[in-house]
């Protein structure tokens, strides 16, 4: 390409901003600001295009500027505090600590570090809780290092003596003495083809915006300047809803899509929905305050008495053909509140109100839960669960990996595997586990299984087979964000939140 | 649950440790981990009789084929003396006790771990920490029998507890032994202890809490061993016995009965299979599958049951057995669970959501419409933050971590994450959706609390001009009226917040916060905020 040929190419594609500037190329910037009439942000923006056009290289410097702080501007008006110690302490020496410092009126951490200074400057001596001025009289009056140093900002800080460095370092430790300033220093240099077009005046033929005037009197013949393509334009960012609830969206459809009604329920339940109704019993492990939040101060209410007096013979001596746990079953255990350890206790709410005409009913909720853990990578206090029961009377275990399969894949899981587990209130149970294709292990995703005829004789009525399954839904949607710390689903860091991928399923 | 972690050495001299036998382990409903030195194996809280790996061994032959059905372990009849008087004493305290004696055993030191590691891994799970069982072994050379089992008050009870070296009384092991510190809370409420006393007026122990250190301990000098389970529920106590007993049989000891003089005298340990009816017909309707009555009697052996005309022997050692539906998911694990084929449920419902599921999901569309981005902030606040608010809160008995309240309104954690979020880039426009937590006055909710579902809009910078266009926007989206009036309302700037009304209710409020509340939150930049409950427009919007 000709020099003509690409300083024409250059030329095309300049916007208004660089035409303003390529005439004061040769000058500096602040000369370059002032002439152009542009503010120094376009000036800059300006001279950043035209370096993405290989026409000039920007250097960019730092200059620190020492100025006063809120604190300095006020000590330099009236005192620094260990000089208005000095001064009561030229009238009264030798007084005892407390009362120099409320004689001085200095607050208690103006105070304390005057007293330091001053020491390290041997200019006091501290015994038997006395404070002793010890500097000669000529040593007292001169202005030391920090006074000066105050007196003589703002300065730039390459030029400060070592000395000047030295009371910076030490008033930098007090608050708000000083006010260190970063500024920019701009400045540039041309390249070959920057130095044929610089200082040049450029008459631009081509057009700019495009704008309602132009579309009315538009002529042919006319053309646009072009614009850089490839150029960076600014970030923006849209609304979005958060990405877990993106994902609960999603998996809330594959239930609806599956035949399934959504329950819904509190976060704060009594044991006895939680628990009694799920036949835990009473002194199971998982009842205990170290594995559940239970409420200060309050106290629940209990169901129908028809409900309570069934699940209390369920757990004492057994109900529909089972041994039950033999133990006195305890309504004040029951009417403990707690927050919800699982969405199970929703299962539990659906199968004591549903009507025997209902049936078959298949029923889904999606909420959080919570357990008494500590916060790591791999704990949280809360988290979601993804439940689900099957109420019907030729419901079997089969069904239930069907059930479990067609959701798994739909989340994005292909491989996938049971084996035996235990729940108090299933039987069968049933562990989900799914093959990690990256890790190359099986990962534990949850639990699931047939409520046991003590936990449905009670509710339903009768005993009829129910499915059920409760698992872990944050832990499903790890791998998809790419989420190695569970701390990260509830953290809302925002510029987290602005990247993070939608739920694209 | 209990982790289990069978030396990897001894297990192998009872089953090999291949790849395929690990994940066997796992489908038999032990999930197991091999590593160099052990085999780790999960035991869930219905099997305690799988902890010892004598017994695993056992029940793993059986699983594998190598073996079936109940092995009979020989009892021998109680000899002279071999008796336990039973206090009356005792009944309110800790009532019950089973024992036995066993003979001929041969310790060595990792026998004598095993058997403490059984022992404290029964006390954790069925012993429920000691407080339904708690386990005593002791050396037969150094008591006499027949033994007493009674309550004493403290000052009866003198004996020197293991890893002590002198004598104190029962009071003073509550107090001064570490073990009976940790386990005091189970005495504490009485006045007479329970201790087991021999012939020679010698205490062997305290229970729940320390054995003697001169009759209870175990060396490898000791050949024949006696045996207590103590605790409140006889048939559990019973069990454990058998689980111990059988244990102890495999190290090749002789079990021998001991006579024990309750009202009604009472022989144990007591190895006779319990029996129940398994049905065929329920076993393939819950399992979805088509077994044949041979299919049981094979099926079941492999879970050392034992099946004939439609009853299922089970051993004695086995706790769980509730109800026939134990029995079916035995015969589904020695089915496989690998082969169980997952199937479509054919059965036609009709899906629904929540209309309070549908209202929501659309006012989180309008707002990410406006380009607002949706946050998800914990429901439990912490202290700190409770106290700023100054209003009373639902606390939590006991939390592990800074949390330690009910939110009672959406602007607390979002204060927080304003606060956590302040070096990100502006302007930050933010809501949220969810419940919050108040105690319910009127005592109507079953739980006395009262959860309300809010919505939290707030924009930094942002104006009260600005937060009340993104009010009318969503109002007028959902079709519904409301009227503002001012109040005033801490945190925010007199004169400029309002409540809003919908059909004369306060339902929440709008406004630019207050500069001592941002300075308070470390906040610098200006802030509106309005946070409404969404109840009375569920109801509104539910009946359109």
């Amino acid at each position: 390409m000709s020099k003509k040929t690409e300083e024409n190419n250059i030329i095309e594609k300049l916007s208004p901003l660089e035409i303003k500037i390529i005439p004061y190329l040769n000058l500096g910037f602040s000369e370059i600001t002032k002439k152009s009439g542009l503010d120094e942000v376009s000036t800059l923006r300006a001279l950043k295009f035209l370096e993405t056009k290989g026409i000039l290289k920007i250097r960019i410097r730092e200059k620190k500027t020492i100025g006063l702080g809120t604190n300095g501007i006020y000590y330099k008006k009236t005192h620094l505090p260990e000089r208005k110690l000095i001064i009561l302490l030229e009238s009264q020496n030798n007084i005892p600590l407390d009362e120099a410092k409320k004689l001085s009126k200095l607050t208690e951490n103006e105070f304390k570090v005057s007293l330091g200074v001053l020491k390290s400057k041997v200019f006091i001596e501290l015994k038997e809780g006395k404070i002793t001025l010890i500097a000669s009289k000529a040593e007292l009056v001169k202005k030391y290092l920090e006074e000066q140093l105050i007196d003589s900002l703002p300065l730039e800080q390459d030029q400060l003596k070592a000395e000047q460095l030295h009371a910076l370092e030490n008033l930098k430790k007090r608050k708000d003495i000083v006010e260190i300033k970063t500024k920019q220093i701009i400045d540039f240099e041309l390249t070959e083809s920057g130095k044929q077009i610089a200082g040049k005046e450029i008459k631009s033929e081509f057009l700019e915006e495009v704008t309602t005037d132009l579309i009315k009197s538009w002529a042919k013949n006319k053309k646009f300047r072009k614009y850089d393509i490839q150029a960076k334009v600014p970030e923006i960012y849209g609304g979005k809803k958060h990405f877990v609830n993106q994902s609960i969206e999603y998996a809330k459809r594959i239930w609806l899509e599956l035949g399934f009604k959504e329950m819904s329920g509190k976060l704060t339940e009594t044991s006895f929905w939680n628990f009694d109704a799920l036949f835990t019993p009473q002194d199971h492990p998982a009842r205990e305050m170290h594995d559940t939040f239970f409420l200060k101060e309050v106290e629940g209410r209990l169901p129908e008495a028809k409900i309570v007096n069934k699940v209390r013979q369920s757990h004492e001596s057994g109900i529909s053909g089972s041994k039950g746990w033999n133990y006195k079953w305890k309504e004040k255990e029951a009417k403990k509140v707690i927050l919800r350890t699982h969405t199970t206790c929703l299962s539990a709410r659906t199968l004591g109100s549903i009507k025997p005409s209902d049936l078959p009913a298949k029923y889904f909720a999606i909420g959080k839960v919570f357990r008494n853990e500590t916060l790591d990578w791999n704990h949280g206090f809360e988290f979601y669960q993804t439940e689900g029961i099957v109420i019907d009377e030729n419901a079997n275990l089969c069904h239930l990996l069907g059930y479990l399969k067609e959701f798994y894949q739909k989340m994005g899981f292909n491989k996938i595997k049971f084996r035996p587990s235990f729940f108090p209130y299933t039987e069968p149970s049933v562990e989900i586990e799914v093959f990690h294709p990256e890790k190359k292990i099986w990962v534990e995703l949850g639990g699931a299984g047939i409520f046991r005829p003590e936990v449905t004789a009670p509710l339903l009525g009768k005993a009829v087979p129910v499915l059920a399954w409760g698992q872990g839904f944050d832990r499903i949607i790890t791998d998809y964000y790419k989420i190695k710390d569970l701390r990260e689903m509830y953290s809302n860091d925002l510029k987290n939140l602005r990247n993070k991928n939608f739920w694209i399923k | 649950m209990a982790k289990i972690k069978f030396p990897r050495k001894e297990a192998e001299k009872h089953f090999k440790l291949t790849a395929e036998n690990v994940e066997k382990i796992s489908m038999f409903g032990t999930p197991a981990e091999l590593n160099d030195d052990f085999l780790e194996v999960e035991i869930f809280p219905n099997r305690p009789d799988l902890i010892s790996l004598e017994n695993f061994a056992r029940a793993f032959k059986a699983f594998t084929g190598k073996s079936s059905g109940i092995k009979n372990y020989k009892i021998n009849k109680p000899e002279k003396d071999f008796k336990v008087k039973i206090g009356s004493s005792v009944k309110e305290v800790r009532p019950f006790t089973a024992c036995a004696i066993i003979k001929g055993l041969k310790f060595d030191d990792e026998k004598i771990k095993s058997v403490i590691d059984l022992q404290e891994k029964l006390h954790t799970t069925i012993g429920r920490n000691r407080k339904k069982v708690a386990i005593g072994i002791y050396p037969l050379e150094k008591i006499k029998l027949p033994i007493k089992y009674e309550a004493r008050t403290s000052s009866d009870i003198k004996f020197i507890p293991l890893e002590m070296s002198q004598e104190i009384n029962g009071l003073e092991i509550l107090q001064r032994h570490p073990t009976g510190r940790e386990y005091a809370h189970l005495l504490s409420d009485y006045k007479k202890f329970p201790v087991f006393v021999d012939s020679n007026n010698k205490i062997l122990s305290m229970p729940p809490i320390i054995n003697s250190n001169e009759t209870g301990k175990i060396t490898q000098e000791t050949k024949d061993v006696f045996i207590e389970c103590s605790g409140s529920d006889l048939e559990v106590l019973k069990k454990t016995l058998n689980i111990i007993v059988v244990t102890l049989s495999e190290m090749n000891g002789k079990i021998f009965a001991m006579e024990l003089d309750y009202d009604k005298p009472l022989i144990t340990p007591d190895l006779t299979p319990d029996k129940i009816s398994v049905s065929l017909d329920n076993v393939n309707k819950l399992l979805g599958l088509e077994l044949k009555e041979k299919d049981l009697s094979n099926l079941l052996p492999k879970m050392e049951y034992e099946y004939k005309n439609g009853k299922v022997s089970i051993p004695a050692w086995r706790s769980d057995i509730l109800h026939e539906v134990d029995i079916i998911e035995d015969i589904a694990i020695a089915y496989g669970y690998e082969s169980l084929i997952p199937k479509i449920h054919k059965v036609a419902t009709i899906g629904e959501e929540t209309k309070k599921s549908k209202i929501k999901t659309k006012i989180s569309e309008i707002l990410a419409g406006l380009g607002l981005i949706e946050i998800s902030s914990y429901h439990l606040i912490k202290a700190e933050e409770a106290e700023k608010n100054k209003s009373s809160l639902i606390e939590l008995e006991i939390s592990k971590t800074d949390y330690k309240f009910l939110r009672n309104s959406l602007l607390i954690p979002n204060l927080r994450i304003l606060s956590e979020n302040k070096d990100n880039d502006y302007p930050q426009r933010l809501y949220e959706i969810g419940p919050i937590f108040s105690s319910d006055k009127r005592n109507k909710s079953e739980t006395g609390l009262l959860e309300t579902e809010n919505l939290i809009i707030s924009l930094t910078p942002g104006n009260f001009t600005e937060i009340k266009q993104i009010l009318d926007y969503i109002t007028k989206a959902l079709r519904i009226k409301y009227t503002i009036k001012e109040t005033a309302q801490k945190e925010f700037i007199d004169g400029r917040a309002a409540g809003i009304l919908i059909n004369d209710k306060i339902i929440g409020h709008i406004g630019e916060i207050h500069p001592e509340t941002l300075i308070s939150w470390n906040l610098r930049m200006p802030l509106a905020v309005m946070e409404i409950s969404l109840e009375e427009i569920y109801n509104i919007l539910s009946e359109n």
